[in-house]
């Protein structure tokens, strides 16, 4: 999957010289996950920048940035961190074209990898999607595949709306699937059936779609035919997709690495229960 | 090490001015023309007329909660006046009104704002300025990453952005003066310090003895100018701007000046303004030392000032007009903008919300 990451913005990068990589380490390193590897060696020290340690005035410059002309793509190196940039991004990002009436749109993407899995040190591994997905403005989007993490990604950067791409950290490396050489977009706010099922739908989005696959596989051989739903963006969210699949099987879980009590799965399972309902 | 060397031990340094408190100028040349300065002193007036409509507007229940610029008229002004509207960002909090009107925001914009209709954001398309700011401090890095584009793609535009002594405590502050050393990015930010940030007084702020020293821990040139002296404000600024077209960075401009005002309508600073230190700072009013400087070259006098608070009161009641006729927002107005693209959810609760409110949409 990261493979993927890299080539898109690479794509971009060559397509769109207005497009800027902005980061912690994104620089020679390439990212600490190396998603960026290589792209300052091809494109300058101008368009790949090594930012201070300072998430509020990483995302912060990036909205001037944009103002300016620019079509940044900003690397918060772990979502863990993104609460010292949370202002400039629930305040700020998601706002401006609201707050200046259309004048100013935001073609800006956050691209940051979040969840546990690969033995991170805490704050490492938080994954806090919800607080997003609560901004009006915003649009998260957390691919599950490489082909959709490569497909979504061109899809955010050539979006006027601010993208916050959320990337799974556990996925990463064991993530793999055919991606085409070609550029090419994935739309946002378009579920993908992962696997086609009857009896139960079952919603997943980024690293738990794999485990949502397992689980069904494990079910199907006690005769449940689980319908596996990958979200890809969980704002926009697909309603129209979600409720085909549901109106067919009768039945829907939520699955998510989230703790029980605080979670988007609730948020999502209650607004999703309404919709459906008063349709 | 037998010493703390690292211990500030420079004296404080004299704010930067020109004219005196009676507006008699220094022996050098003026950086300012006379029409110039006569049109920076009918944007103080203008302001200052908006100020009082607007002010009265609000105690009737006709106008939202708003700051007032009094007492900080030169220093906003001195600093708009060194900026050319074609090629330079304003990127403002919230008390600017004569940098924004100057740059081409519109006052029945400005007003509508304050009026709480969402409308009244909106920027024309040739007006170089970002949206005003509620959340002290989170323009700064907004500003510095503006100018920084506007230098990487080659334009020799600045970009300036304004705040006061109380949102220079906050993160967004240090982290941008920061990223702007390091990149050199042709931005000023010009702190206004204009002794309080609501209740909270200066000292509360800083133990530095000057918010423009703290500009050398970011490897940035700072500058401490008489706030209420305009040609001081202008000559500092468009310095600082000069510089920074030239590709020689930023600037921070510590501008000493007071608020004669109230923090905003809502607030009441007889509970904690010393009425002394208040009197001393009237003493120094912008506006009065402007005139008395025009005074001295012999180019201001009574007729002129009755000619121009006509010219500025018949021009923000025009404005006010335009504001009062605007429909007032609808709640559907809660949901335009927001994206380039809705999503569909958004829509819906538009088309439920409207349905509600008796529309048949």
């Amino acid at each position: 999957m990261i493979e993927a990451i890299r080539e898109c913005l690479g794509q971009e990068m060559e397509a769109d010289n207005r497009v800027v990589v902005i980061g912690e380490d994104v620089g020679v390193l390439g990212g600490v996950f190396r998603a960026t590897d290589g792209l300052q060696a091809r494109f300058g020290k101008d368009r790949v920048v090594d930012m201070p340690l300072a998430e509020g005035v990483i995302v912060g410059s990036g909205i001037g940035l944009a103002m300016s002309g620019l079509r940044p793509v900003i690397e918060l190196q772990f979502l863990g961190f993104g609460h010292q940039a949370f202002h400039q991004i629930g305040q700020q990002v998601a706002r401006l074209r609201y707050r200046s009436q259309g004048r100013h749109a935001l073609p800006l993407v956050i691209r940051s990898p979040f969840g546990g899995g690969v033995r991170t040190p805490e704050l490492h591994s938080d994954a806090f999607e919800a607080f997003y997905t609560h901004t009006p403005g915003l649009k998260v989007v957390a691919p599950a595949t490489a082909y959709d993490a490569k497909g979504l990604l061109a899809a955010a950067m050539e979006s006027d709306d601010p993208v916050l791409y959320l990337e799974p950290l556990k996925g990463y490396r064991l993530t793999k699937d055919e991606v085409p050489d070609e550029r090419y977009t994935v739309p946002l706010g378009k579920l993908r059936i992962a696997r086609a099922g009857a009896d139960v739908t079952l919603i997943a989005w980024s690293a738990a779609v794999n485990v949502a696959e397992r689980a069904a596989e494990e079910l199907s051989e006690q005769g449940i035919s689980v319908e596996v739903l990958d979200l890809r963006s969980l704002n926009p969210l697909d309603i129209d997709g979600i409720s085909e699949s549901v109106s067919k099987t009768g039945r829907v879980a939520i699955l998510s690495s989230k703790s029980a009590s605080t979670v988007w799965k609730h948020q999502s399972s209650a607004s999703l229960l309404l919709i459906l309902l008063i349709r | 090490m037998s010493e703390s060397r690292f211990l500030p031990n420079f004296e404080s340094i004299a704010p930067f001015s020109r004219l005196s408190d009676s507006g008699i100028l220094d022996s050098g040349e003026s950086p300012m023309s006379d029409e110039a300065v006569l049109e920076a002193l009918r944007y103080m007036m203008l302001t200052r007329v908006f100020d009082d409509k607007a002010t009265s507007m609000q105690r009737q229940g006709r106008f939202g909660t708003f700051s007032s610029v009094r007492g900080q008229e030169a220093s906003v002004v001195g600093a708009a006046t060194a900026l050319d509207p074609v090629k330079d960002w304003i990127v403002p909090q919230y008390r600017e009104f004569p940098a924004l009107i100057r740059h081409g925001y519109p006052i029945e914009n400005f007003a509508l704002y304050f009026m709480g209709n969402p409308k009244g954001g909106t920027i024309p398309p040739n007006v170089n300025m970002l949206p005003m700011q509620i959340s002290l401090a989170a323009q700064i890095p907004q500003a510095t990453g503006l100018a920084w584009g506007l230098k990487m793609q080659g334009g020799d535009g600045v970009a300036i952005t304004f705040f006061g002594d109380g949102a220079s405590s906050e993160g967004d502050f240090h982290e941008s003066l920061n990223l702007a050393g390091i990149v050199k990015a042709p931005v000023i930010f010009f702190l206004q310090n204009n002794g309080w940030a609501i209740s909270t007084p200066r000292e509360n702020q800083t133990a530095a003895r000057s918010f423009a020293e703290r500009a050398i821990g970011y490897g940035v040139e700072g500058v401490i100018v008489d706030g209420n002296d305009l040609l001081a404000v202008h000559e500092v600024t468009a310095r600082a701007v000069a510089k920074a077209r030239a590709g020689n960075g930023p600037t921070l401009i510590e501008s000493v000046t007071y608020r004669t005002g109230a923090h905003n309508t809502a607030d009441d600073p007889s509970r904690y303004v010393d009425q002394q230190e208040l009197e001393k700072w009237q003493q120094k009013d912008p506006v009065e030392r402007v005139k008395n400087y025009l005074r001295s070259r012999g180019i201001w006098n009574e007729n002129l000032e009755l000619e121009l608070l006509d010219s500025c009161a018949a021009q923000i009641d025009a404005a006010m007009e335009i504001a009062r006729n605007t429909p007032l927002a609808t709640s559907e107005a809660l949901f335009d903008h927001v994206y380039a693209e809705p999503p569909q959810r958004m829509l819906d609760q538009k088309h439920d919300w409207a349905i509600r409110n008796g529309g048949d949409r």
